[in-house]
C-alpha cells in the first residue's frame, strides 16, 4: 500500500470514528433539550450524564484528529480548503465553541439553565448540518478559480439539492445513531422508562433515514455524475450491505431484543455507506483540483505513518480503559459506582 | 493587505484567549498532582479537598481550552492556507504529535475526574495524574516546536519555489526550539502556581468563612514553593532565550532593546519612550552593557543593531513596551514569593498580613499579562515574516472574502465565553466553603482530626 492510500484509509477511519460518536453526542444533546421541554428529563438526562461526562473531550480529540491529519497527509487540501470554507468552517467552529463551553457550564454549575440547555442542543443538529458542507464541497463544482484567487460560489451552494440532501442526512443520521446508542446505554442501565423512551426515538428515524439516503443519491447523479457511476457500478455492494445492517438492527430493536447487537448493526450500517461513499470518490479528494497522488513528500510520509503506529499503541488500550470503566462497567452505567 | 492586519488581529485574538486557558491547561495537572500527592501522603484532608475543588474549577477551563484549541488549530487553514500547506509538507510531524499528546490527556482527565471514589487504594487514583499531567506538557511541547520553527526555520530547502531534503526531525528540532519549550514550560507552571496564590490569598482577605483560614494557608504555602521555583527557572528560561536570539535572531532582541548601532559594551534599556525619526530613546533607564552580558556574559560582546538590517526587516518597534511588561510583571511573583519566605522566617507574624495579602493577590493576573505579553514580544517580533526568512504574511493570508465579519463574529464570541467562564467559576466556589466541600467529598468523618489531620 502506498503512503497516499494509508493516509487516506487511516484518516477516512478516523472521520468514521468522529461521525459515530459525535452523532451520540450531538443528539443527546438535542434529545436532552427536547426531554427537557416535554418534562421527561429526569427520565433521559441523568443517562445521557453519566455516558457523556468523562467522554465528551474525546470526542473533540476525534474530529482534531482528523483536520490536523488531512493536512498534514495532503497539505494542499489545506490551501483549497482552507481558502473556500473561511466562512462556512468560521461558522461550525462558533457552533462547536458554544456547544463545547455551555454543555461545561451548565454541567459544572449550580443549577441547570435552559437558556444553556437549548443552545447546547440545537446547535448538536446545526453542527453536523454545517460540518457536511464541506463533503458537498469536495464533489466540486463550487469552487471558483478568480483573477484573485479562490472563491466559494454561495449561490451555487445554497440552491444545490445534494446540499440540502446531505445536510438533512447529517441532521437525521445524528438523531438515529444517537438514539440507537442511548437506547442501548439506557438498557445496560435497566431504566425501563428510558429504554421504552429511545426505542420510540430510535423507530420514528428509521423511515426519514431511509428516505434521505435515496435523496442522496439522487441528488450525487446530478451533481458529480462520474462519482455516482462509480459508486453504483463498481462499489454496489458496499450500499447493499448497509441495507442489509440497518434492517437487522431495526428488526432487533422492533422485537425488543439485542439492543447491543442492534447498535453494533447501526455502526456496521454506517460504516459501510461512509466507506463506500469514500472509496468511489477515489482518486480525488476535491474534485477535480485535489487527487489522492497529493500526498506530502515521502519522509514526512513516512514519519506520519510511524508516530501514527506508535500513537495507536499508546490511544487503543487507553481508549479500552475508558470504555471498561464508563460503557461497560455494570455498576457505573447503573448508577451505583 | 487590509486583509493581512485583520487576519493578524484575528489569530492574535484566537491565541490571545487560548493562550489564558491554555497556560492553565498545562500548569494545574501539575498543581493537582502534587495536592493529591500530599494529601494522600501526610493523609491531609485539606489537600485532598484542594485538590478536588481544584480540579472541578479546571474541568470548565479545560472545556473552553480545548474549543478554542479547537479554533485556532482550524482557523491557521482557513486565515493562512499557504502556511498550512507548507507547514503541512515541513512540520506536520509535531503538529499530528500534538493531537495524539492531547487526546491520550483527554483520556486520562476524563478518567481522573470520574473516579475519586472509585478506586480502594488512594494512590491508585493519584496514579491517574501522571499521564495528565504527561499529556499536558507534551501537548505543549510539540505545539512550540511548530512556532519555533516559524521563527528558526530548518530541515528543507526550498530550490527554485520546490520543497527539497524535508527532513521532518530537523524541522522539529529547530534551533530555537529548547530554549522556547522550556521558556513555555516553566512560566505556565509558574502562572498556574501563582494564580492559585492569588485565589488563597483572596480568600484569606475577603472570604466570609472563617473556618477555611487554615486550609487557605495550607495552599498559600504549597503554591508558593512552587511558584517560587518556577519562577527562578523562568529568569534562566529568559536569559537564554536572549542569547539565543543574539545568535540566531539579532533582530528581535534589537527591536526588543531599541539597539540602533551595532556595538559592544551594549546597554540594556528599561521603559523609555521612542522618538522613532531620530532613532532617540527618552525617559529610559539605561544600566551599561547589561546587553552584552545578557547577550554573552561579557561586556565586550558585540550586539548587532537594527541599522544593519534591512528596513523592510524590521520587526516592529511597539514590542518593547511588551518586553518589559513582560519581564517586569514575570518578575513580580519571584519578588512576592521570596518576600514570603523571607518573611516566614524572619517575621512569621507578618507573612499574612493584610499588605502582604494584597501583594500575594496580584502575582495571578500579573502573571498572565506577562505571558501575553510575552507572546506578543515573541510574535510581534517575527514581523514581517510568517516563516522567517521564506515567506512573508503578506503572502500566506488567504484569498477568500469575509475576514472582516470572521473578524466580529469571533470578537463577540470570545467576550461571551470569557465573560461566562469568570461568572460560572466565581458561582461555584462563592458559596461554598471548602469544610462543606470536604464534608461531601469525604463525610464528617473527615473532620474529626484537628486541621483536617488523622
Amino acid at each position: 500500500m502506498d503512503f497516499a492510500t494509508l493516509g487516506i484509509t487511516v484518516l477516512w477511519t478516523f472521520l468514521y470514528g468522529y461521525v459515530v460518536i459525535a452523532s451520540i453526542d450531538f443528539g443527546a444533546g438535542f434529545y436532552n433539550f427536547y426531554a427537557k421541554l416535554t418534562n421527561q428529563d429526569n427520565i433521559i438526562t441523568p443517562i445521557i450524564n453519566r455516558y457523556l461526562n468523562p467522554v465528551w473531550e474525546v470526542t473533540n480529540v476525534f474530529f482534531v484528529f482528523f483536520f490536523v491529519g488531512i493536512v498534514g497527509f495532503f497539505p494542499d487540501t489545506a490551501y483549497y480548503l482552507g481558502t473556500v470554507l473561511l466562512i462556512p468552517a468560521s461558522i461550525s467552529l462558533i457552533m462547536l465553541a458554544i456547544r463545547g463551553s455551555y454543555y461545561a457550564f451548565n454541567q459544572y454549575s449550580k443549577g441547570t439553565n435552559m437558556v444553556w440547555t437549548f443552545l447546547y442542543g440545537v446547535t448538536g443538529l446545526f453542527i453536523p448540518a454545517s460540518l457536511s458542507v464541506a463533503l458537498v464541497i469536495s464533489e466540486g463544482g463550487f469552487i471558483e478559480e478568480t483573477a484573485a484567487g479562490l472563491d466559494l460560489d454561495y449561490v451555487e451552494l445554497f440552491f444545490s439539492g445534494y446540499t440540502w440532501s446531505v445536510v438533512f442526512l447529517a441532521v437525521i443520521s445524528v438523531l438515529y445513531i444517537s438514539s440507537g446508542f442511548l437506547l442501548f446505554y439506557s438498557n445496560r442501565a435497566k431504566a425501563k422508562q428510558a429504554v421504552h423512551l429511545t426505542r420510540t426515538w430510535f423507530l420514528t428515524w428509521t423511515i426519514p433515514m431511509l428516505v434521505i439516503s435515496q435523496f442522496v443519491f439522487l441528488e450525487l447523479r446530478a451533481t458529480n455524475r462520474e462519482h455516482f457511476d462509480n459508486a453504483t457500478q463498481n462499489y454496489w455492494y458496499f450500499f447493499l450491505c448497509s441495507i442489509v445492517f440497518m434492517a437487522i438492527a431495526v428488526y432487533l430493536v422492533y422485537k425488543k431484543k439485542n439492543y447491543g447487537i442492534a447498535f453494533i448493526m447501526v455502526m456496521l450500517q454506517f460504516a459501510f455507506a461512509f466507506f463506500g461513499y469514500g472509496i468511489s470518490k477515489l482518486p480525488y479528494i476535491l474534485y477535480p483540483f485535489i487527487k489522492l497522488d497529493a500526498v506530502v513528500n515521502d519522509s514526512m510520509a513516512i514519519a506520519l505513518v510511524i508516530v501514527f503506529v506508535l500513537g495507536l499503541l499508546l490511544l487503543i488500550p487507553s481508549l479500552i480503559i475508558l470504555m471498561r470503566l464508563f460503557l461497560f462497567d455494570k455498576d457505573y452505567v447503573q448508577g451505583k459506582e | 493587505m487590509e486583509d493581512v492586519l485583520i487576519g493578524r488581529i484575528l489569530t492574535g485574538l484566537t491565541l490571545g484567549v487560548h493562550i489564558l486557558y491554555a497556560t492553565v491547561g498545562v500548569g494545574i495537572p501539575l498543581l493537582i498532582m502534587i495536592l493529591e500527592f500530599l494529601g494522600i501522603k501526610k493523609n491531609d484532608y485539606h489537600y485532598l479537598t484542594m485538590a478536588r475543588r481544584i480540579a472541578m474549577g479546571y474541568t470548565v477551563t479545560v472545556a473552553v481550552g480545548v474549543v478554542t484549541g479547537t479554533i485556532i488549530g482550524l482557523q491557521l487553514s482557513l486565515i493562512w492556507p499557504q502556511f498550512m500547506q507548507l507547514a503541512g509538507h515541513i512540520i506536520a510531524l509535531p503538529l499530528f504529535m500534538e493531537t495524539f499528546a492531547f487526546f491520550f490527556e483527554a483520556i486520562f482527565l476524563g478518567i481522573y475526574l470520574y473516579t475519586w471514589d472509585r478506586f480502594k487504594n488512594r494512590w491508585h487514583h493519584w496514579y491517574l495524574t501522571i499521564p495528565v499531567v504527561l499529556g499536558a506538557g507534551i501537548s505543549a511541547v510539540f505545539i512550540t516546536m511548530v512556532n519555533s520553527f516559524m521563527n528558526s526555520p530548518a530541515g528543507f530547502k526550498i530550490v527554485d519555489g520546490v520543497l527539497q531534503n524535508v527532513d521532518p526531525l530537523k524541522a522539529m528540532f529547530n534551533p530555537s526550539m529548547p530554549e522556547r519549550v522550556f521558556h513555555v514550560l516553566v512560566t505556565a507552571y509558574m502562572t498556574a502556581a501563582f494564580i492559585m496564590v492569588t485565589i488563597a490569598a483572596f480568600n484569606l482577605l475577603k472570604s466570609k468563612f472563617d473556618e477555611d483560614r487554615e486550609y487557605h494557608k495550607k495552599g498559600l504555602k504549597v503554591m508558593m514553593v512552587i511558584g517560587l521555583i518556577m519562577a527562578g527557572l523562568t529568569v534562566l528560561a529568559g536569559d537564554l532565550s536572549a542569547k539565543y536570539l543574539h545568535n540566531h535572531q539579532p533582530e528581535k532582541l534589537a527591536a526588543m532593546e531599541w539597539h540602533f548601532e551595532t556595538e559592544s559594551n551594549a546597554d540594556l534599556i528599561l521603559f523609555g519612550v521612542l522618538d522613532e525619526e531620530n532613532q532617540e530613546v527618552k525617559g529610559a533607564l539605561r544600566i551599561p552593557s547589561a546587553l552584552s552580558i545578557l547577550s554573552d556574559w561579557k561586556p565586550s560582546t558585540e550586539v548587532t543593531g537594527l541599522n544593519d538590517i534591512p528596513k523592510d526587516e524590521w520587526p516592529p518597534l511597539v514590542i518593547h513596551y511588551f518586553f518589559d511588561v513582560m519581564v517586569f510583571f514575570g518578575m513580580f511573583g519571584l519578588g512576592a514569593s521570596l518576600l514570603y519566605f523571607i518573611l516566614k522566617w524572619l517575621k512569621p507574624n507578618l507573612v499574612h498580613s493584610k499588605l502582604m495579602l494584597y501583594i500575594y493577590v496580584l502575582t495571578g493576573p500579573l502573571s498572565f499579562l506577562a505571558i501575553e505579553a510575552g507572546w506578543f514580544t515573541a510574535e510581534l517580533g517575527r514581523q514581517p515574516w510568517m516563516v522567517r526568512g521564506y515567506m512573508r504574511v503578506s503572502e500566506a493570508i488567504t484569498e477568500a472574502s469575509g475576514l472582516g465579519l470572521t473578524l466580529i463574529l469571533f470578537g463577540i464570541l470570545y467576550f461571551v465565553l470569557v465573560t461566562t467562564t469568570i461568572l460560572v467559576l466565581t458561582r461555584m466556589f462563592k458559596d461554598k466553603s471548602a469544610k462543606e466541600s470536604q464534608i461531601q467529598y469525604y463525610g464528617t468523618e473527615s473532620l474529626d482530626e484537628t486541621g483536617g489531620r488523622f
